[in-house]
């Protein structure tokens, strides 16, 4: 090997961490002096949080010793954590919606492999439903009943959110097929629906549950609060599934109709066994984000005083003993829905990747 | 002949016999024939549906005047030219509680048209920084713009409704003890101070003269675009008109003698006197739906920038464009393309969101009809209004979008 042949190095600023610095935060020089504005302001606020949130924190104490101290008081949370999950649920049964929601939590984790996709999955889950159904109502096997007025906290938000979505979701595809049809009634009927419900906000929904559906009943026949809010939530979110179907529906190429009907197949069988299965798995995505704002859009039900998750935290922060501590139950809060609608984003992210190669 | 009666009633019998079959088997094959005509079982298909539907309705229906017979509620939009009798808190025209329903309702609307306004300019703005934040070489600015955005869509708007409100009744001091970033500028639990130019005549002759710009600003780019066309000679447009739109209204302005008298709040008292403010619940709105859909927004101007491919730039800079002609003639149409659409349904968003403010006080307009449902009773009405002054706001963004997908669509050949 001669002197000319020697191998260079690329010069140490380019590689490493100082060449990974170098390429990322100081390329020109307004991006140096923004990364040090960022730093700057990043070192006035964090630390301080750091100190507030961890360092001068009570944890346990009374709310008298958290009035004295300078750090954010946890004991708001602690001190009334069953209260804020379980809501006016009876003290000593609230073992009951613990493993209701158990169950729940390991379905959800359970159906999250696409191999396990399959008629068990199913069946799993009818079960799964009637025995959380079970628990928390009770009445039978010796449980004492619970009447659904008594049902709060983050059971109701899962409830609302895991009902609203597996009632919505055959009704928003049978509304995107409506939407879909060459017969104009059907036609009119499924985009006057699907355009008045995307066009009012939810509360408006949310209201006429709790104070029209009353009035739509015969006499004498009332159904539950939480019932009518489930309702509004169901004909809410079908009218943004039928959207993301339909977008599904118009993805599927001309080709695949004309190759059923040369088939011989029928309407029904054409959608049932070419058009649908493709169509759903193209907007699983799409849905996943559907499923995010719905789980989100539950706390509305604050407004027409069910007693959801959020709800119960303002009851706590109402009782004079804890006022004045919103910042941190509403933190806590924010990390609860924060767990919730991030693992289903990146669950759909996922999604999106093996379906992105399978194709 | 004897013969031939034995052989012909065989023959007359299965005569008659082939025929009835041929009746009936026509039958059926009528009745087939009708299933299987496509049209004529949609029909049928569609009158049964409908039958169904209305029969519902009139299920519903006769219930509902049932109920409202036996409660002695009275329908109908008189309860409209009562007096309201309640007072809200903020109103951009003059209201007093012994003004109608009708008006309140009014002063409702107009409320949440404020907010959503307001909301929505602040909102595209901030959306844009992230977006493009989000797309910066530098790793630090698109990390934070990638965790605010994730943070932000993943917390529901009410609970960041709650908590700003929070912060400005629990946490901000006083009108006394309050932050002052700017003079001027204050910050406390009685929401945001600042202070307004005191009225003069020539702010009326300047937004005049800005309006003159304004078609002046029209008719020139219509000059230069024709000119073009004939002659192939460029007009420096966008320079010409920023300076006319900027320039006529400053000329105004100092020709009157630059008048800038501030109106600036002072503390007087327990509470301030002069400029002008915005209530905390308001705040609190504008603040809970900004940082919230800004989020959305700024995902969305992130997927447009990206949809635009990077031989698009080199493409036009190797046909001699510049770089501002490039970014406006080539990749600004191709990325509005993306953009609007999601964008529009996102306004559309924050103004049904806006309806939020009834859980916080903010007297918008779902908050006022509240009001009006419990006051007179008349909840179908009050809830036929709500759903109606929202289906206004959003056919018309859908008007609006459908104009402008046609405006920009592509024209393939």
């Amino acid at each position: 090997m001669t002197e000319n042949e020697a191998v260079v190095k690329p010069p140490p600023s380019d590689i490493g961490i100082l060449g990974w610095l170098r390429k990322n935060l100081f390329n020109t020089w307004y991006n140096s002096l923004l990364t040090i504005v960022t730093i700057f302001f990043l070192w006035k606020s964090i630390p301080p949080f750091i100190k507030w949130a961890f360092f001068d924190a009570a944890w346990f104490s009374p709310p008298k010793v958290c009035r004295q101290i300078d750090g954010a008081c946890w004991s708001v949370i602690t001190k009334n954590i069953r209260f804020i999950l379980f809501g006016f649920y009876p003290y000593e049964q609230q073992w009951r919606p613990l493993i209701a929601m158990l169950i729940l939590f390991a379905l959800l984790y359970y159906s999250k492999e696409r191999s396990h996709w399959n008629k068990r999955l199913f069946y799993y889950w009818l079960v799964g439903l009637a025995v959380m159904g079970i628990l928390m109502k009770g009445g039978i096997f010796g449980l004492p009943s619970v009447e659904s007025t008594k049902w709060g906290g983050l059971p109701l938000t899962l409830l609302l959110s895991v009902f609203g979505l597996t009632a919505a979701y055959p009704l928003g595809v049978i509304l995107a097929l409506g939407r879909r049809s060459k017969m104009p009634a059907i036609k009119t009927l499924c985009v006057l629906y699907i355009e008045l419900i995307r066009g009012v906000p939810l509360i408006s929904l949310l209201f006429m549950g709790s104070i029209i559906f009353p009035l739509f009943l015969p006499e004498g026949i009332t159904i539950s609060k939480i019932l009518r809010a489930q309702v509004a939530i169901i004909l809410f979110t079908a009218a943004y599934i039928a959207e993301v179907v339909r977008g599904g529906l118009q993805a599927i190429p001309k080709g695949q109709y004309e190759a059923a009907a040369s088939l011989g197949l029928n309407y029904y069988l054409t959608m049932r066994l070419i058009i649908l299965p493709q169509a759903l798995r193209i907007v699983i995505p799409p849905t996943v984000s559907v499923l995010i704002s719905a789980f989100k859009d539950t706390s509305l039900v604050v407004i027409i005083a069910l007693y959801d998750v959020l709800k119960t935290t303002q009851t706590v922060l109402s009782d004079p003993q804890w006022m004045g501590f919103s910042r941190e139950a509403y933190i806590f809060l924010a990390i609860l829905y924060f767990l919730g609608c991030f693992s289903m984003s990146q669950f759909s992210r996922k999604l999106e990747k093996e379906l992105d190669t399978g194709r | 002949m004897f013969c031939g009666v034995p052989l012909g009633a065989p023959h007359v019998f299965i005569k008659i016999f082939g025929e009835v079959i041929a009746v009936s088997e026509s039958i059926s094959e009528k009745i087939a024939s009708f299933w299987l005509d496509e049209k004529k079982r949609s029909i049928v298909f569609q009158l049964l549906v409908i039958c169904i539907v209305g029969l519902f309705a009139w299920y519903l229906i006769s219930n509902t005047v049932q109920n409202l017979h036996r409660q002695h509620i009275a329908t109908g939009f008189g309860f409209l030219k009562k007096p309201a009798s309640f007072e809200i808190g903020e109103s951009l025209i003059p209201y007093s509680s012994s003004d109608t329903y009708a008006k309140a309702l009014l002063v409702g609307a107009l409320n949440t048209v404020k907010v959503s306004f307001v909301g929505i300019i602040i909102t595209v703005i901030l959306g844009t920084f992230i977006g493009i934040a989000r797309l910066s070489s530098n790793w630090l600015i698109s990390r934070l713009a990638a965790i605010y955005i994730e943070v932000m869509q993943d917390i529901p708007v009410l609970l960041q409704l709650f908590f700003w409100y929070a912060i400005f009744y629990e946490t901000l001091p006083g009108p006394r003890q309050a932050i002052c970033p700017v003079d001027g500028v204050y910050i406390c639990n009685r929401g945001f101070i600042f202070p307004i130019p005191k009225y003069h005549p020539a702010y009326g002759y300047a937004f005049l003269a800005f309006i003159v710009a304004c078609v002046a600003v029209y008719i020139l780019r219509k000059w230069a675009k024709r000119r073009q066309d004939l002659t192939g000679k460029t007009f420096p447009v966008f320079r010409v008109s920023l300076a006319l739109i900027l320039g006529l209204p400053l000329i105004v302005w100092f020709a009157y003698g630059a008048p800038i008298v501030m109106d600036i709040p002072r503390i007087q008292g327990f509470n301030f006197v002069g400029g002008t403010s915005f209530t905390p619940e308001f705040m609190a709105l504008l603040l809970g739906l900004v940082l919230y859909t800004a989020a959305f927004v700024a995902e969305i101007v992130r997927a447009g920038i990206q949809s635009v491919s990077k031989g698009q730039w080199e493409a036009a800079l190797a046909m001699g464009l510049t770089h501002s002609q490039v970014l406006r003639l080539v990749v600004l149409p191709q990325a509005l393309r993306v953009i609007v659409p999601p964008l529009t349904s996102q306004m559309l968003n924050l103004t049904k969101n806006s309806s939020l403010a009834v859980a916080i006080g903010y007297p918008d307009f779902v908050s006022v009809a509240n009001t009006t449902i419990n006051q007179t009773g008349q909840s179908i009405e009050g809830i036929a209004l709500i759903m109606l002054v929202y289906l206004i706001f959003s056919l018309s963004t859908s008007a609006f979008m459908n104009w402008y997908n046609k405006k920009v669509k592509l024209v393939e050949r």
